[in-house]
């Protein structure tokens, strides 16, 4: 299986050529995407067909001559590639039919399947050489997209940014691969799994920056923002929803595979940080008014609730719990997949709003439910989903995430029995920001009335996008109703990894899916789908029938003083200003400053906002600006004579020396 | 045989709070125009209004959408679903472990997520205004509302209501204090969630002070009806929450005979009626806060309900 998997990929990088080639006409815009929805189509089907087949590996005789690069399909890596490559397949059909307004296809088509079979390779790869190179290999194609418009504004500051932390990230990484190999060269996973790991706390903790700066944990996200929404909406959507997946998927595989047993404490640096990255990456969300730009953000806070699954995983397993381990690292992962589906197609929507109305920014939207009600339709789901409201997806992995946590006060360590009911409180308050971050993003977006003339000339998006969009809406509905279907498909992951796996779902009764025992917890997304559906239509036929059906339009009521100006109504920074004067002052130092002209003056008050990103200030700031001082002093190393030159070259050789002799 | 008596107990529970609903809405706007010597509207203006708003004609914003008529019928909807959820009478209903006390709150946290957006729909200043405070005071009650049910849930065991109802009523639990900060926290939450003073006054017409009536002001007709009957069973569904987690006694156990559930309703009445009272007691005894006091107010429900939390982590006895 694995072969045809990595013959897929290859297929995907033939593309390349091809897309050079054709780019510049329209039809090879359609050749290059319909190519690689066909074959991440194909990946897909295989990887379902591998989550529960044995793993399949191949060596190649390629990379380093005296290692070959080992490929593996397991069940871990059956989950990640079909996430993914449904990712990839949306992408690529939407990318059908918005691809029209490319303004330099050139720089998209090539790079694009390229970037597909990176992450697909990463996922695939079994020795730490082939992981760095296809890490890389994403990290680089997918920069290529970042910069595809880099004469717009900013563009060349977010790749700038992106590229140092996509270096810093694979750095760590290296360290990590190199102290799991020891210093017999180990390269392959299988040899690092039958090696008793040295330093497991260093491994998971060099782990957990490199891919945490994929992934966008806090406070390595700083990239995040500013590059995923700087490229093309697909690949936007490919870079939030799957490329940090991508990182979850490393992180899971050294932590729980390769690093050996875990020890207690690791998951309390996992728990902590991803318990803010969880409430930052959501308050950062809503003081944003730019859309593709909110959703980049938020991308961060489910990033974050994926790592609490994962971290809660760890900390069980550390303690022998297996079955609870089984159930939080269920949840992680079944989110890691909910947030895949609605976070591509919430970028989608992004992108066609952006095509219809040339804006990402808010504040100049409004009132596009009127003019785009399919596209309106489908982001509204996507919205209900992210929010984690029934009976969609996103529910059932935070429900999962929830019954996780109820679990843990049987952890013996007293650092967990503290940590956890705050992790769980910020995950609570995380989910109730997210829903008003997204009544703001679709609110202002959809509804209202058009704040510029470019929202009122918006017009319904291409088929094709609306395909894409369709089917990630249905998927998310499917999974919010019948999860236990893809809770069972988890299962042999999961067991691979902590050793056991939650009870068999589809077989419970009305599929529900009970996570421990009936009279503990269980939820069922059917039932509540139709309860909803039933008395919302009971309630609507009853009514009609026999009460009123009369309906007259009028102009709005606004108690009285309906103004005709759309200027008046709340815009995105008014929507979230009560929220960023409750959390805002502490998170972000936000400072609200009045402006109000004398008495007898005519001219407008002004209001001025300032917020300060204290990440950004307190640790990118002076590190950038010791580097820069460094490099300053640094510079007179290039003016030396020769003489100075080769005495310094001595001492660096006598030192290096010295260091072995000392050498234990 | 069996199977049809359990759907017709929970078809009963289902009607009930449907019918019921108003009446405990009736009952709270009567004893508080008691207690500030009116007369107060008869227990049953809450049923005529609904009436008479459903068979006048809706006058609908020109530029609302669809998803604007589509709201109150999802709004009724996932509320009504939410409150037929909530053991009244008895506990281990036919659908009661359909969804347990995280899926009820996120029910309601749809209801709202709709509602907000419907504030948003026509466009008006009011409307935005409303959405806005309204997800503001959500984000600090929603949280403590998710602590309070950790803090239950690890007393009883498990977040299935009917279980919890189960345990407490069997005396296992005692007096705990994590109960009594849950409790605090709850009542706070139920006042926020439901829209009474101190937080937002359900009665007011003074634009600026409304939060809840701001968001609907652009409802009329069928849809207003709705929407108020929604609102009316999100108080009775508090109420029975309270009830049902701290007043257990009387509630009838799966499986009894009539005279078990004959019992169990006339003391969930008796308990709706106390509850109505003490809301309406509460609610003249105290002024209506500014808004920007209410995350305060709801601060220290979310305090509390983590301290609960916390101290079922570290003590099983507390």
């Amino acid at each position: 299986m694995v072969l045809v998997a990595l013959i897929l990929c290859a297929a995907l990088l033939a593309i390349v050529p091809i897309a050079i080639a054709t780019g510049r006409s329209p039809s090879g815009r359609i050749i290059v995407y319909g190519a690689s929805l066909v074959a991440t189509t194909a990946l897909v089907l295989i990887a379902l067909g591998s989550l529960f087949a044995p793993p399949s590996t191949v060596t190649l005789p390629l990379g380093l001559p005296w290692l070959g690069a080992h490929f593996r399909l397991d069940a871990l890596s059956a989950f990640f590639l079909a996430v993914v490559n449904l990712g990839g397949a949306a992408a690529s059909l939407y990318a059908i039919g918005y691809g029209a307004h490319e303004t330099a296809p050139l720089r998209v088509l090539p790079f694009y399947p390229a970037f597909l079979a990176g992450m697909s390779l990463v996922v695939l790869a079994d020795d730490a050489f082939s992981f760095l190179v296809s890490w890389e290999f994403m990290s680089l194609t997918s920069w290529a997209l970042v910069m595809a418009h880099h004469r717009v504004a900013d563009n060349a500051r977010a790749g700038y940014i992106y590229l140092i932390m996509a270096s810093a990230g694979t750095a760590a990484l290296i360290l990590t691969f190199g102290l799991l190999a020891g210093p017999e060269g180990a390269y392959t996973f299988a040899q690092m799994r039958a090696a008793y790991p040295e330093f497991g706390a260093a491994v998971v903790l060099l782990a957990l920056v490199g891919a945490g700066s994929k992934a966008g944990l806090v406070p390595l996200h700083v990239w995040l923002p500013l590059a995923h929404p700087a490229a093309p909406s697909h690949v936007s959507a490919l870079m939030s929803s799957v490329m940090t997946k991508v990182a979850v998927y490393g992180f899971v595989r050294i932590a729980f595979d390769l690093a050996g047993e875990p020890a207690w404490w690791w998951s309390i640096v996992v728990l902590t940080l991803a318990g803010i990255t969880t409430v930052m990456g959501v308050l950062y969300a809503l003081m944003q008014h730019d859309l593709k730009r909110l959703l980049a953000y938020h991308t961060v806070e489910n990033i974050g609730i994926i790592f609490i699954g994962i971290g809660l995983a760890l900390a069980f397993k550390a303690h022998g719990m297996a079955a609870a381990a089984a159930l939080a690292l269920t949840a992680g992962l079944l989110h890691v997949f909910n947030h895949s589906l609605f976070k591509s197609l919430l970028f989608f929507g992004a992108g066609a709003v952006l095509n219809a109305t040339g804006e990402r920014d808010m504040e100049h939207l409004g009132g596009l439910i009127h003019r785009m009600p399919q596209t309106a339709f489908v982001f509204l789901v996507g919205c209900a989903a992210i929010s984690a409201l029934p009976p969609l997806n996103g529910f059932v992995s935070e429900w999962l995430t929830f019954q996780a946590i109820l679990l843990s006060p049987q952890l013996p360590s007293w650092g967990l029995k503290l940590i956890v009911p705050a992790v769980g409180a910020l995950l609570a308050l995380s989910a109730a920001l997210a829903a008003a971050c997204f009544v703001k993003a679709f609110g202002v977006t959809f509804l209202g009335r058009p704040r510029m003339p470019a929202a009122e000339r918006a017009h319904e998006t291409d088929r094709f996008s609306l395909a894409a969009m369709g089917f990630l809406a249905a998927l998310c509905l499917v999974a919010g109703i019948v999860p236990g279907i893809f809770m069972d498909a988890l299962a042999p992951a999961v067991t691979s990894l902590v050793g056991q796996r939650l009870p068999i779902q589809t077989g419970v009764e009305w599929l529900s899916i009970v996570p421990i025992a009936e009279s503990r917890s269980s939820y069922n997304g059917l039932l509540v789908f139709l309860f909803m559906i039933i008395s919302g239509t009971l309630a609507a036929s009853a009514i009609h029938r026999l009460a009123s059906d009369r309906l007259r339009r009028a102009p709005p009521w606004d108690c009285g003083y309906p103004d005709p100006s759309p200027a008046t109504q709340y815009t995105a920074d008014s929507f979230a200003q009560p929220i960023r004067r409750v959390f805002g002052t502490v998170v972000f130092r936000a400072c609200e400053h009045g402006e109000m002209p004398p008495p007898g003056d005519t001219s407008p008050a002004r209001l001025t906002v300032t917020m300060r990103d204290l990440v950004w200030d307190t640790l990118y700031a002076p590190l950038a600006s010791g580097v820069g001082a460094a490099a300053d002093r640094l510079n007179h190393l290039q003016f030396l004579t020769i003489r100075q030159f080769l005495s310094l070259v001595f001492a660096a050789l006598i030192i290096l020396l010295l260091v072995l002799a000392i050498w234990p | 045989m069996a199977l049809i008596l359990d759907l017709a107990v929970q078809g009963a529970q289902m009607l009930l709070v449907l019918l019921l609903a108003p009446l405990l809405t009736g009952l709270t706007r009567k004893v508080k125009a008691h207690l500030l010597r009116r007369q107060g509207p008869p227990l049953l203006q809450p049923y005529r209004d609904l009436v008479r708003l459903m068979r006048k004609e809706v006058v609908l914003a020109e530029n609302a959408s669809w998803l604007f008529r589509v709201i109150p019928y999802l709004v009724f909807a996932a509320t009504w679903v939410a409150a037929s959820l909530v053991p009244t009478f008895g506990t281990g209903l036919l659908f009661s472990w359909s969804a347990d006390l995280i899926a009820i709150i996120a029910l309601l946290a749809s209801a709202r997520f709709y509602l907000a957006l419907a504030g948003l729909d026509v466009g008006t200043s009011f409307g935005g205004i409303g959405s806005s405070r309204e997800v503001m005071i959500a984000s600090l009650a929603e949280p403590a509302m998710v602590m309070i049910v950790f803090t239950l849930a690890l007393i009883a065991g498990s977040t299935q209501l009917s279980t919890m109802a189960a345990y407490l009523i069997s005396g296992e639990a005692g007096l705990r204090v994590s109960l009594g900060l849950a409790l605090i926290a709850l009542i706070i939450v139920a006042i926020a969630e439901n829209a009474r003073i101190p937080v937002d006054n359900p009665a007011t017409h003074l634009e600026l002070t409304m939060v809840h009536e701001a968001m609907v002001l652009e409802y009329s007709g069928r849809h207003l009806a709705l929407i108020d009957l929604a609102a009316s069973l999100k108080l009775l569904l508090y109420v029975s929450l309270i009830a049902c987690l701290f007043t257990p006694w009387g509630m009838a156990a799966p499986g009894t005979g009539v005279a078990a559930l004959v019992l169990g309703v006339v003391s969930y009445l008796g308990k709706l009626a106390a509850g109505g009272i003490l809301l309406a007691l509460f609610e003249t005894s105290i002024a209506k806060m500014r808004v920007f006091r209410v995350p305060e107010f709801l601060g220290a429900a979310l305090m509390l309900g983590l301290l609960a939390t916390l101290l079922r982590f570290v003590s099983g006895s507390l």
